[in-house]
């Protein structure tokens, strides 16, 4: 039992287990005749704010209200996750990456990185040049090339490579050709401005 | 509306968004080493779903397994075409190189109280809504 504790609880999850918990996940919906994608609840999001403006917007987003429920779920997740299992969570990224961020100035310290570059993502640097690109526009890029791709990483990447459709494909190698370009080659601009 | 009904949605929700913080995909520095492929974490995460949820699938279509309500679990095939799924695909990518976080994690990174991702969803609801106007002058 106590390994299973610290298994499950106390240590994080290794890549195999979190994996498998995806697919579990992915199981899920399946059993209860649904499809995993949680993109889509952006699009019912902007249906209920009353997006009259194009027909894109006009469904029965009635229907959708199953995801949404999925989404608020996963915000109790992540609260409870903070509440009772990690109050302060760290991520163990690699030396190397360590090393790298540093390149583009972001200093964290090894055993001590949180779940996002803290100086950049704060409300005081929301109207930054900076914190505009990275909290505003970036959020823009992922709603705009979700909804035109027809899915994200859990729509395409988990559900779609599952079912071998080649258009999941198509979009995750899309996924990485932005995120490789990004990362590599546009970021550390940005990070001078 | 039935409460009941949905209580189940709400679990698949909360184990996800628990997978989220346990795997430590929701965090902007996994996605920016992924990138720079500086480690397998990442990889092995979406390696190991893929995998897994592939033999699933098949394995649920060859033997017609029965979903909750007693009917045959079906799936759907993606639209035909590749344009929307290469364009929207890069675009996607470059805002998740960059913020760190794709949809689902969005949701989980709010309920773990990281107040700052409200805008980077409002953001995101944004730019659904640009593609909603713009739509029908986009190659797909």
């Amino acid at each position: 039992m106590n390994f299973l504790y610290n298994f499950l609880v106390v240590e994080p999850w290794p890549w195999w287990f979190s994996g498998l918990m995806i697919t579990f996940i992915m199981y899920l919906h399946l059993f209860f005749g649904k499809s995993f994608g949680m993109s889509s609840n952006l699009r019912t999001m902007c249906a209920i704010g009353g997006g009259r403006l194009s027909d894109f917007f006009k469904f029965d987003w009635r229907a959708q209200i199953w995801n949404l429920v999925v989404a608020g779920g996963a915000m109790i997740g992540g609260l409870i996750f903070i509440l009772f299992i990690d109050q302060n969570p760290t991520v163990n990224i690699s030396p190397e990456t360590i090393e790298s961020l540093k390149e583009i100035s972001i200093n964290v310290e090894a055993g001590n990185v949180s779940h996002f570059p803290n100086e950049i993502f704060n409300w005081g640097n929301l109207f930054t040049a900076q914190g505009i690109i990275f909290i505003v526009f970036s959020g823009i890029l992922v709603g705009f090339g979700t909804r035109y791709a027809g899915g994200c990483t859990s729509g395409h990447a988990i559900s779609g490579l599952s079912n071998l459709q080649i258009p999941s494909l198509i979009a995750v190698v899309g996924f990485f050709v932005g995120g490789l370009i990004m990362v590599n080659f546009i970021l550390p601009y940005i990070m001078q401005l | 509306m039935k409460i009941a009904k949905f209580i189940k949605y709400a679990i698949i929700g909360i184990l996800f968004g628990i997978t989220m913080f346990k795997s430590e995909a929701i965090s902007w520095f996994r996605i920016y080493e992924m990138f720079k492929m500086q480690s397998f974490h990442m990889y092995g995460i979406i390696g190991t779903a893929v995998i897994s949820g592939m033999i699933m699938v098949q394995l649920m279509k060859k033997e017609k397994i029965k979903g909750f309500h007693q009917s045959i679990i079906t799936f759907k095939d993606k639209n035909s075409g590749w344009k929307r799924y290469l364009f929207g695909g890069i675009i996607f990518g470059l805002g998740w190189g960059m913020g760190g976080a794709c949809p689902g994690p969005i949701f989980v990174l709010i309920g773990g109280g990281y107040s700052i991702f409200i805008v980077f969803m409002l953001s995101a609801m944004l730019g659904t809504f640009i593609y909603g106007l713009a739509r029908k002058k986009l190659p797909h």
